[in-house]
Formats: C-alpha cells, structure tokens, sequence
C-alpha cells in the first residue's frame, strides 16, 4: 500500500472500529444466536445449549401468533402510513398557504406531539378512549351514535393505536415537507394561477411532483419505522386486547426480555430485518418506475 | 473454561472496586463489605426502616438496601446473574423462585434454618412454606404472602336476600343471579388479562396442571376441564363482563357505586378499598375466603420470599438478617409499614391484625393455599392458559377444545425442559 493509502485507512478506522465494535459484532453474535435455542437453561450452563440451525425460523413460520403479529404490523403499517403522511403533508401545505393567521403558534402546536413523552401522552390518550368515561365517546353519543370500546374490543383496538401514532409523529414529517415546500420556486404557482389553474390544479400538477423525491424519502423512513410498532401498544394495550396490538417487535421483547429466548428473540429480529429490506427496495422499485428517484 | 473463569474474575475485581469506592468515601469503619439487599417496590423503600433493631443487635453487620422497581426487577436479576453482579440477599417474588433455582443462583437454606431455633417450619403456612422448596431443597424464607380471595359488598348482598359470602360454587352463582335481579347487572369481575381467578379456581381441583415430572401440560384434565367450565360459564351467564383491567379505570370507585359487588383481589386492596371507598359504605364491604366447588376452596400461594444468592460470601450474616424478618414482631411492624401479611402463624396474633375482620379472612384463605408448579416456565404457562380462556371467553369455543389447546401450547413451552430431563439435567 502507498502512503497515501495508509493515511486515508488510519483516518477512517476509527470509524470502522466503532461501527465494527458497536454494530457488526453484535449483529453477528445476534445472526449467530438466532441458529441456537439460547434460554434461561443456556445461562446456567453451555451444555444446555443446542445448534437448531433453521429451526427457530421455520418454527415461527409455523406460529400462528407470529402470523397475528406479522398481520397486526402489516395492519399498522398500511393504513399508518398514509395516514401519517396525508396528515403530514396536509399540515405543511396548511402552514405554507398565505391564508393562515397564527402560524408559529400553530407550527408548535402541530409539532408538540412529537417531543413530547410517548408515556405521558398515551396516559391522556387512554382517557380521552375510555369506554365509559372518554371524551370521545361522550362526543359520539351527543352525536346519538353507540359508543365504542376503542381499546377493549379487538376490532377497534388496533385503528386507536394508529391514530394515536399517526398523531404523535406526524410532526416530524410535517416539519421535512415544510422545507420542501420552500423550495418549490413561486413563479410555477404565479404561472399556473395565470392559466386559470385553482388551488386543487396547482397541489396537483406544482406541489405533489414538486414533493415527490421528499414523499419518497418519507415514505421510506416512515415505512421502516412503522414496522418497528412496539412502544405504543407496549403502554397503551400490552398487546391486548386478545393479542389484537401485538406487534412483531412486541414478539420480540416478550420472547427475548420476558421469557429469556433470546434464541427465538434473534431469528424474530431477522426475520422483521428481512421484511423492511424487502418492502422499501420494492418501494424504491416502484418510484424508479414512476420515474421519481 | 479457564478463559471464562479468569474473564470473570477481572470482571469481579472491577466491580469490586466500582463498589468500592463509595465506600471508601464515606468512610466505611473496617467490619467488611457491607451485605447488599435487592427490595423491590414498596418493600424496597420501607425495608430501612426496619433495618434499626437489626443493627443494634450486630453492630458488625452494615447492610445496604437497594431498590428496583418491579417492572424491571426480572430482567435486573437475570442480568446480575449473567454478569456475576448478584447481590448478598434479594426479595423474590417466589413464582420466580424456581426460575433462579433452575439457574443454580440460590443458596440452599435447609442447614442454616435447621440451626436456627427462630425459623420453625410448622409456623409458616404450608402452601406459602413449599413454593420455596424446589427439588427437595429450601431456597427461601417467606417474607409476605399474597393470595387471592373475594372482596363484597355486604350491604348489596343483604338486599339479594343473603347475610354471607357464599360457600360454594353453587351458592355462588345464586347470589349472582340474585344480585342481576335487584338491578346489579354483572355483580361480578373477572379482568380477562389475569390469571389468577383462573388460576385460583383450577388449584382447587386438586389435580396437578402439569404431569410427567412437570415436563407436560396436564390440562385436559376433568378438574381443570372443570374450573374453566365454571369460569366460562360466569362470563357467558352475563355474569361477569369480558373486559380487562384497563378498561375497569378506577375499580374502588367502581365498586363504591355498586356497579359490581364480587371482586377477586389480593391483601394489598384492603387498605386501598378502606381509604377510597366514600364514608358511607364504611362498613359495607368486606373479604371472604373464595368459594370452592363443594366449601371453601384453594387459591394461589403468592407473595415473596428473601433469599440468598448462591454467590454470596456471607451466607451466614445474610441468613441473621434473614432470620431477624421472620421473627413475628418484625412481621407486624412490617405489616403495619405496608399492609403485607405476614406468612407465619404466630405473626398473625400481631395486635393490627388480629383486630381486622377483613385481614383476618386471608388467614383463613392461607391454610388452604396451594403452590404453582415449580418450574421457570411457570409464567409463560400461567400467560398462556389465561390468554387461551379469554379467546374461549370472547370466541365462545368450548371447554375441551380449549384445554387440549392449552396442552399443545405448554407442551411446545416445555419442549426444552422435557430434552434437560431426558439427560437427567431439569
């Protein structure tokens, strides 16, 4: 190696190092791991430890309560997303629009959830649900519809736990297509409205094409996180109710931390890695074709 | 093996000296490292308290007493164990008991009690006194118990027609029917995410829930088959409504108001009811043994137990502070701290205790208490059996599907434990 080279290595290994020490290590012991059936008789002693290979896989695959899981997060995802990302680019285009009063004020109170403690909000959320004393039932039945058991009745529960999170994060998102939204030049819009485009004409043709690499990018991000659904069933349901908000990470944490299989913890883990590869490269396949990225 | 050892050692010594320092700073006289206690919850903060009369009998003995929540209290026991971080003594909920056992990470108390004129074994309940015998072997004192029994509103009751808690499973049903005649429509609780009712009600038939040395379900048994038919038949009667526990938001309040008039709780619920429930209704509730099928049944043996870490190289101080809890008046003291009832007899004559009617009907419930399988399983099965009998509740599939199923699943659970049997190892 040249000098050169050696230099350039002496300045990026102790990247490499780090990464190394704090992310390829631990992957590989978990990949490693996921081939064993590691548990509470494995800590006692090694000899307890048994190479099942592909077994703790083919065993989920095999589980009907993973499939629950895997639905239930594919559930969340689904409807989620959107969601999120409707309110999302909703609220920047509300923010941006000339006819808005109040904007830092509203900016804040838009972006509030974001910041503020999962727990803490999910404790009022919980209240705010509450079959028999929440403020949203109540505005049903002033409406004279039946109230509903937003969290006790498995159909409901899982649609109250996206909104919940489709509240809590929007912010975020909204923030990026804010920026976004500030770059898209105004002459575009003088020119549309020139043309006689109205509003609607000018969000479909200027701002949406405008966004979309951003909309990709979101999509992606949101997508990917959305299949990490743990803490918000974690405090607001514990999986329940009959097992209608258990999530594949919420698999995971009662395999891996409640029931020490950290053996069957790993493979979960894996097997939700494997997924989230999947989807966002087929969603990138699909922007490719609809000529975005 | 060597390389492990040597690793540990380093590890230890590092440790050590992280727990050191502290010390040496505040200036520690030299009677030893002090012996370290784990108090979880409630316990854990008024643990020092006690700690006084203890201190002044062995000036020699420093103790020191840390406190975990319990919500992570099994993982940190977990984690000490795998990172040779134990302490001296902890309180264990002892349905873990037997999961730390199965770790080898307690030390064995049979000789220490044996020596100890204080301890008697005769003394304690008999359920609460096994769930800390795991293979033949004692790996805990018991500290405080808990057990589950029915908590009612007498004064609904009286105007069902009945001037007592019912008996049995019979009687039972026919103070609910009465009860939804004068207007309580579901006299009764049973939250479908605990598993204690449940529970409870299969430990009265006497039957083991797990058979072949503990390695197998023993579900699909006619006495379990029984108590879920009995717990079904509650809920699909309209009896008891299908909720959880958060969904019932403020259960004294809820009872105050009559909404229901049975609920199945544990000893801590006696000071809570007596302080919320509103002035009138003073004396409008009490608790009663739970019913069985034919005359007051069985339930759970829980609560928790103080044990000594296998680690520990101060077995025999640790086991003084052991000893000095068990003694009866610490108990009442105890008892008087945190409403925790004491699991020995003679604790019970405590002035505190003896002038409560309500506490006094737990003590009736502890006679006839029955332990869990001890296996480190146990928790995962318990979860199970509940989650397959709130589907059956919800999904109305009938008791014998529902009990083979729970076999199949507990089956699998135990699928490594039967193989370490077959080696001769579990």
């Amino acid at each position: 190696m040249t000098r050169k080279a050696w230099a350039g290595l002496a300045f990026v290994l102790p990247a490499l190092a780090v990464i190394g020490l704090f992310f390829v290590v631990p992957v590989a012991i978990g990949l490693v791991l996921s081939l064993t059936d590691f548990d509470l008789y494995a800590l006692v002693s090694l000899r307890n430890l048994r190479w099942v290979w592909f077994d703790n896989y083919l065993t989920l695959l095999r589980e009907p309560l993973f499939w629950k899981a895997l639905g239930n997060t594919v559930y969340f995802v689904v409807l989620g997303v959107p969601l999120s990302i409707g309110l999302s680019l909703g609220a920047a285009v509300l923010l941006q629009s000339p006819l808005v009063r109040f904007k830092p004020v509203l900016r804040t109170a838009l972006f509030a959830p974001v910041v503020t403690t999962l727990v803490a909000v999910a404790v009022i959320w919980r209240y705010l649900f509450h079959t028999r004393y929440g403020l949203v039932n109540e505005a049903l039945q002033t409406l004279g519809l039946n109230p509903v058991d937003w969290l006790g009745d498995p159909r409901w529960s899982m649609p109250t736990i996206i909104l919940f999170a489709a509240w809590k994060n929007f912010g975020g998102n909204m923030i990026i297509f804010m920026a976004a939204l500030q770059a898209v030049p105004s002459d575009l819009y003088e020119a549309a409205r020139i043309d006689g485009a109205n509003a609607w004409a000018q969000f479909r043709h200027i701002t949406l094409p405008a966004l979309a690499p951003t909309t990709l990018m979101v999509g992606i991000l949101t997508t990917a996180g959305y299949f990490q659904l743990f803490a918000e069933p974690y405090v607001m349901t514990q999986g329940g109710p009959l097992q209608s908000t258990v999530s594949v990470l919420y698999l995971m944490y009662d395999q891996g931390f409640k029931w020490w299989n950290l053996g069957v913890a790993s493979s979960v883990a894996f097997l939700l890695f494997g997924l989230i590869v999947l989807v966002t490269r087929a969603l990138l396949k699909l922007a490719q074709r609809g000529g975005v990225a | 093996m060597t390389v492990r050892t040597s690793r540990r050692g380093v590890l230890a010594t590092l440790l050590g000296a992280a727990a050191a320092l502290p010390l040496a700073s505040s200036g520690c006289s030299g009677a030893g490292a002090p012996l370290r206690f784990w108090g979880m919850g409630r316990e854990g903060e008024v643990v020092a308290e006690l700690l006084d009369g203890f201190r002044r009998e062995n000036p020699g003995i420093e103790v020191q007493v840390e406190q975990l929540p319990w919500t992570a209290a099994h993982e940190k026991l977990l984690t000490a164990f795998a990172g040779d971080a134990t302490p001296d003594i902890a309180q264990l909920g002892n349905t873990w008991v037997a999961e730390l056992a199965a770790l080898d990470a307690l030390a064995p108390l049979d000789a220490l009690a044996a020596a100890a004129p204080s301890v008697q074994k005769d003394d304690y309940f008999d359920g609460i006194w096994r769930t800390n015998i795991i293979g033949g072997r004692l790996l805990g004192l018991p500290w405080y118990v808990d057990t589950r029994l029915l908590f009612y509103r007498r004064d609904l009751l009286a105007r069902a027609g009945f001037d007592h808690p019912p008996r049995d499973w019979d009687e039972w049903r026919r103070q609910l029917r009465a009860l939804q005649r004068i207007g309580v429509e579901q006299p009764l609780i049973l939250p479908n995410n605990e598993f204690e009712p449940l529970l409870a009600l299969a430990l009265q038939q006497g039957e083991p829930l797990l058979r072949d040395a503990n390695t197998r379900g023993n579900f699909a048994s006619p006495g379990f088959e029984r108590a879920l038919a009995f717990y079904l038949s509650l809920i699909r009667d309209g009896f008891a409504p299908v909720e959880s526990d958060q969904q019932i938001s403020n259960v004294w309040q809820e009872f105050g108001r009559g909404r229901f008039a049975f609920y199945l709780s544990g000893p801590w619920n006696i000071g809570e009811f007596r302080r919320r429930m509103p002035a009138a209704l003073k004396d409008a509730w009490s608790t009663a043994p739970l019913p069985g099928p034919s005359g007051p049944g069985a339930s759970t043996a829980g609560g928790s137990s103080l044990v000594i870490f296998e680690r520990s190289r101060r077995k025999p101080e640790a086991f003084k502070l052991l000893e000095y809890f068990a003694r009866p008046e610490v108990q009442g003291r105890f008892y008087d701290l945190t409403g925790d009832l004491p699991p020995r007899k003679s604790s019970w004559a405590w002035p505190a205790l003896a002038a409560d009617a309500r506490a006094r009907a737990f003590a009736a419930q502890l006679e006839r208490v029955r332990p869990a399988p001890p296996v480190p399983e146990w928790e995962r099965i318990v979860n199970d059996m509940q989650l397959h009998a709130a589907k059956a509740a919800a999904e109305g599939t009938d008791v014998a599907a529902t009990a083979q199923a729970i076999d199949a699943s507990v089956d699998a659970i135990l699928a490594k434990r039967r193989w370490l049997h077959a080696r001769g190892r579990a």
